[in-house]
């Protein structure tokens, strides 16, 4: 052989100047054709016809101070918050803690305690988890019913049925999602089973609670489920919402993770095999994360859904956040000013189901190891 | 069927069954209709290098995954280490800790790192306390040449290096037989040599190897025996170099013309 050629690689160079920074950007995205240039341009209009007058009358011209409607009927032009500020308590927790805002710390201690207990589970190198996950799932159900609810301790006693607005939204959803996901999960294996009896089961309950409208289930809960159990057992209402709710968005859950398992390939449920793992350790250290972290999008699509699915509890008689918030803009008082209650109760919807999304899609990236199937 | 076997050379016709790490005898297998595997006859001894070679269809696959049961053979008779192949899951269990497999698609565990993949059968399956099965992982991690990425996820290495991280995890349950299905397959050509080097390691330590590839060079190193499977059948196996040089049928002769001309 001949001494070799060395081959030198040539040296990297810069992009031209008009594919990059701002300027690439806005060839790119706004101006890349005529059709988009147009589009571009009917959709600035578009936000100059609309915004500012909406940022003049919700917060320029807006009336914030008083504590009744003569100020805001003196000035029409603007949004009426002082509506929302009177009755933020009722809106926020209900007619009993809205007609006794002495007892308000109540729930507010009870979220306090439950942001107190979950954000620990949030920080990777916190040691205790299986303590907290207890006492959180275990333990602060009953303090928190204890706490909203009274009667213990000598708290005076705010009925379930009183219960209501953004908290009753909050209780609803957060149990119908805690419940939803165990009980998904169980039903996704199931439906996956080899044995034909697990697997029947498991599509019949499916097929049934998700061929079913929330709002008929509801309703069943309220009407049909007293005439099963004996007079004197009397079946508190919120409860029977709950329960309504947790089996409906489990068989929800159960195909959104359904998915996840099907996504998931053959090699993975071989390799386990291999090993020696059981069939639970298998599904519980190699699948079921793997599956999940498939599933998220489509679990949290289901419970943003939730979320504001459980404005349909209004069919039983009770009143949540969107309820509450057009009661209260109903009351004789504040007659007229439902474009208020509307746009706040949509805002606080907005910020926990955008909330939701967010955490779900920093979730997605914190569990991304860089692997494609 | 029996002319076959007669012409199986290397086969010691009274083995003792006891001495045996592998008995197969007469198994069959179908998928659906389909006649996968017909009376295969196979016994391995302890130690022994084997490699199976076929066209793709030829059930060399489903042979070697009938061994630790990723496959259920419906006819006949799988002894493995003593243990007798049944759909008792216990049986099953024990089996499959004593065998290792590696696969084409190495099948690591993505959500895992290097480490969890290979101590994760020791800690659930083995019952080891998590330091010590770090400690045995380390050893097999040093042993296939890559400790320094313990601490990575598996996409974030080559395929090469998934493969041997898939060796490492397999040996740690300290297995009385490693099973390879095309382990160098799905691998470019620049990383097959890295894994080969590790297998061929592993022979010259006397592990007790059945390996289907189609790395003719790699068979003439290590294999004691080599196979040719067509049609669901054993066609012929002998010692490599008796099996390259002199193959009995033209079946098989075919096959090595084919992948040996290039």
């Amino acid at each position: 052989m001949n001494a070799a050629f060395t081959h030198k690689p040539a040296p990297d160079r810069p992009p031209p100047r008009i594919s990059v920074g701002a300027v690439g950007w806005m060839r790119d995205n706004l101006f890349s054709s005529w059709m988009n240039t147009a589009l571009t341009i009917v959709a600035v209009y578009i936000l100059i016809t609309l915004i500012p007058p909406f940022v003049q009358w919700a917060l320029l011209d807006a009336n914030w101070g008083g504590r009744d409607r003569s100020i805001c009927d003196a000035n029409k032009d603007g949004a009426c918050w002082t509506f929302i500020k009177v009755r933020f308590l009722q809106i926020m927790f209900g007619l009993y803690y809205g007609a006794n805002p002495d007892q308000v710390w109540r729930p507010v201690l009870a979220f306090a305690l439950l942001i107190a207990l979950a954000i620990p589970l949030f920080v990777e190198s916190f040691p205790y988890k299986r303590y907290v996950s207890i006492g959180l799932l275990v333990v602060f159900p009953f303090v928190g019913y204890g706490l909203i609810h009274g009667q213990w301790f000598g708290l005076p006693v705010a009925e379930t049925s009183q219960w209501g607005g953004f908290m009753l939204t909050f209780v609803l959803a957060s149990v119908g999602i805690v419940c939803a996901l165990p009980i998904g999960i169980l039903l996704a294996l199931g439906r996956r089973s080899n044995m034909p009896l697990v697997r029947t089961l498991s599509v019949s309950y499916i097929e049934f609670w998700r061929g079913t409208p929330l709002i008929t289930i509801l309703f069943m809960a309220s009407v049909m489920l007293p005439l099963f159990f004996p007079a004197e057992v009397d079946f508190d209402k919120v409860a029977r919402a709950m329960i309504g709710i947790a089996l409906f968005q489990s068989a929800y859950t159960a195909e959104a993770i359904r998915g996840g398992l099907q996504a998931m390939p053959r090699g993975q449920f071989e390799g386990a095999d291999a090993m020696g793992l059981k069939y639970w350790q298998s599904m519980r250290l190699i699948i079921l994360p793997q599956a999940l972290k498939i599933s998220i999008p489509g679990i949290v699509n289901s419970f943003i859904e939730l979320f504001k699915d459980t404005s349909l509890v209004a069919i039983i008689g009770l009143l949540d956040l969107l309820n509450m918030a057009q009661t209260a803009s109903r009351s004789i008082e504040w007659k007229g000013y439902d474009i208020e209650a509307y746009l706040f109760a949509a805002l606080l919807f907005w910020i926990c189901c955008y909330g939701m999304s967010r955490y779900s899609q920093a979730l997605e990236r914190k569990l991304d190891t860089g692997h494609k199937h | 069927m029996t002319t076959l076997r007669a012409d199986a050379v290397n086969q010691a016709p009274n083995q003792d069954p006891r001495s045996l790490i592998i008995e197969m005898k007469q198994v069959n297998k179908w998928f659906g209709e389909f006649h996968a595997l017909k009376d295969i006859d196979l016994s391995v001894e302890p130690g022994e290098r084997i490699v199976i070679c076929g066209p793709s269809g030829s059930g060399k696959s489903t042979m070697i995954r009938c061994i630790n049961r990723l496959e259920e053979h419906q006819k006949g008779d799988i002894i493995v280490d003593g243990i007798e192949l049944t759909a008792d899951v216990k049986h099953i269990d024990n089996v499959r800790r004593e065998v290792g497999m590696v696969f084409q698609h190495f099948n690591l565990f993505p959500h895992l790192t290097v480490m969890e993949n290979c101590t994760l059968a020791l800690i659930w399956v083995r019952r080891m306390p998590k330091k010590d099965a770090e400690e045995a992982a380390m050893k097999y991690l040093e042993r296939v040449k890559i400790p320094e990425q313990a601490q990575k996820y598996p996409g974030q290495l080559s395929g090469g290096q998934q493969q041997r991280v898939a060796i490492a995890r397999s040996l740690c349950m300290n297995p009385k037989v490693m099973l390879f299905d095309e382990p160098t397959s799905a691998l470019d050509p620049e990383m097959i040599k890295e894994v080969l080097d590790v297998m061929i390691e592993l022979a010259e330590e006397g592990m007790t190897m059945l390996c289907v590839t189609h790395e003719m060079g790699f068979a003439k190193t290590v294999a004691n025996r080599v196979m040719f499977m067509d049609g669901g059948e054993i066609v012929e196996q002998n010692k490599p170099d008796e099996f390259f040089t002199n193959p009995q049928y033209d079946r098989t002769k075919l096959f090595l013309s084919q992948i040996l001309q290039h």
